[in-house]
């Protein structure tokens, strides 16, 4: 699903990789927790894996495409065949619920007839059948994310990319969230989740992958947030 | 792709952006009119040329009785009619004349005398004090300095003119006037394009959110940037609009007003401006939107 082969990336003008050499793969229908102080490469890692960035070095496979190889005007449809969550669940605030979501269909050009139909489809499995109105002001920080989530999945994609998706949320509402995304990767979509959340990340037990300072020092498969906390 | 989908973005577009909108319609609207003007004026020109030009002869004036004093060509005396007559044979033999007829004293006293009646001159001068001529016609009006060198000091001939010369000076005006337009038209057009290019970025700012998400989701390119593009196309679309207004009226304008004021102008018809109004529309929204694709490569990036 994504294999990074010695991937090196540094960024113009400065001197540190922000990532230096990391070499791993997470296969298909895996949970990975992807954790690491701020400035460890998380951040370079996703956008790696979204072909936001190329890397200076080394591979990025994902969904069985080498992404340096991947030419500009392809990147857009690599890109329907993933989700991706983010910390500030990048809505759209004059538009509801139901026309975020229809949003992301109508311009990859679904027709009216099929976003009609999915639509209340993916409302209803992240909880928010009713709400199809709202607007997104009007809701929760965890139902506004639910909104996001969504979205990213009204595709069924095989790979579903968060970005601290509970980070902007109280530990309720996180659980919540973490909840839907474990039940989304039971229907064998492959979840990529970087995190801050101590919490979360020990209470899943799941794969985790910590990078510090660039470089990959920890690929743990049950594993807990750090060894020192 | 769904029409509906596009055009609401559009109108969404073009009202968020209203003031820059309006810049943009009017200066498109004058740098076109402006180009619809000069090009217009270029086939006023030529189509007064061909008008002209037709009409035009080369004279050449023969030495009369009283030029012997004061012309140096003439100091023999009135020309002869051997002299006349060699004129002719020498013409007829040139291939750029087409016809050549003779005027004779008491015909061109005439004409003149018809033309200006008022003249106080015409109880002094005689018939025999206006030249006998051949009046040529060339194939190709231009090719005047042929009959010029040809003729010119020859004996008896007082002097070769060319009925052109006096229209050059009209024709002159009017490719100034031309030059000038087209020279402002540039310039506008310069200021539309930068209008249009700073339209399309502010567009594009106010727009980052909308944007970004259709980039995550996987829009095409084609589908991020075509609202832009089409909203600098409508945009260039309405000053178009606006230029074909103008011309339209200024059109009117000359045929009813100027054309009863100035009858000796034969003035292009609707066809032609008709004619040039696709020639703008096209113009002006390609233009915009070649400047906002450029523009949206600087700031959508993939």
């Amino acid at each position: 699903m994504i294999r990074f082969d010695n991937v090196s990336k540094t960024y113009p003008k400065q001197n540190r990789p922000a990532l230096s050499d990391v070499s791993l793969e997470i296969e298909k229908g895996e949970f990975v927790f992807l954790v690491g102080s701020s400035g460890s490469g998380k951040s370079t890692f996703l956008r790696l894996c979204l072909r936001e960035e190329r890397p200076s070095t080394g591979e990025v496979h994902v969904l069985g495409k080498d992404l340096g190889k991947l030419s500009n005007w392809k990147v857009p449809h690599m890109r329907r065949q993933l989700g991706t969550v983010f910390q500030d669940f990048r809505l759209l605030p004059n538009k509801t619920v139901a026309q975020n979501v229809a949003f992301a269909l109508e311009v990859i050009g679904k027709p009216k007839s099929a976003i009609n139909k999915v639509v209340p489809e993916v409302l209803d499995l992240v909880g928010l059948g009713g709400k199809e109105d709202r607007m997104p002001g009007e809701l929760s920080g965890g139902e506004q994310q639910r909104v996001a989530i969504a979205r990213a999945f009204v595709n069924r994609p095989m790979l579903l990319i968060a970005d601290e998706p509970t980070g902007n949320l109280d530990p309720q509402n996180s659980v919540g969230i973490m909840k839907l995304l474990d039940r989304i990767n039971r229907t064998g979509t492959t979840v990529l989740m970087a995190t801050h959340d101590q919490a979360i990340v020990d209470q899943m037990r799941k794969r985790v992958i910590e990078l510090d300072k660039g470089l990959l020092v920890r690929d743990q498969a049950r594993g807990v947030y750090g060894y020192q906390h | 792709m769904r029409a509906q989908f596009v055009l609401s973005e559009i109108g969404v577009g073009l009202r968020r952006n209203l003031t820059m909108t309006i810049a943009v319609v009017v200066s498109v609207a004058l740098s076109l009119a402006l180009a619809g003007a000069s090009l217009l004026v270029r086939d006023q020109v030529n189509s007064m040329k061909g008008y002209w030009y037709d009409k035009v002869e080369v004279s050449i004036y023969f030495c009369t009785k009283a030029d012997a004093a004061h012309s140096p060509q003439c100091v023999n005396g009135a020309a002869t009619d051997q002299q006349i007559a060699d004129v002719k044979t020498a013409l007829d033999k040139m291939q750029v004349v087409q016809t050549s007829a003779f005027e004779n004293s008491a015909d061109a006293y005439k004409h003149w005398k018809e033309m200006n009646p008022d003249n106080p001159l015409i109880s002094v001068l005689g018939p025999e004090a206006i030249p006998q001529s051949w009046r040529v016609k060339l194939v190709d009006p231009t090719k005047y300095d042929v009959i010029q060198s040809a003729f010119a000091g020859k004996p008896g001939v007082k002097s070769v003119e060319d009925q052109r010369k006096i229209l050059e000076n009209l024709f002159g005006l009017l490719n100034g006037l031309q030059t000038a337009a087209f020279v402002i038209m540039v310039l506008m057009l310069f200021v539309a394009l930068l209008l249009i290019v700073n339209t399309v970025r502010v567009s594009a700012f106010s727009r980052r959110r909308e944007t970004g998400i259709m980039r995550l989701v996987g829009a095409s390119n084609f589908y991020v940037q075509m609202p832009f593009i089409a909203e600098a196309a409508f945009a260039a679309l309405l000053g178009a609009a606006m230029a074909s207004g103008l011309l339209l009226g200024g059109h009117f304008f000359v045929q009813n007003w100027l054309a009863d004021r100035v009858q000796f102008i034969h003035f292009i018809g609707l066809s032609s401006v008709l004619a040039v109004i696709p020639l703008l529309v096209v113009v002006g929204m390609g233009m915009a939107a070649i400047a906002a694709f450029f523009t949206l490569r600087k700031y959508l990036k993939v």
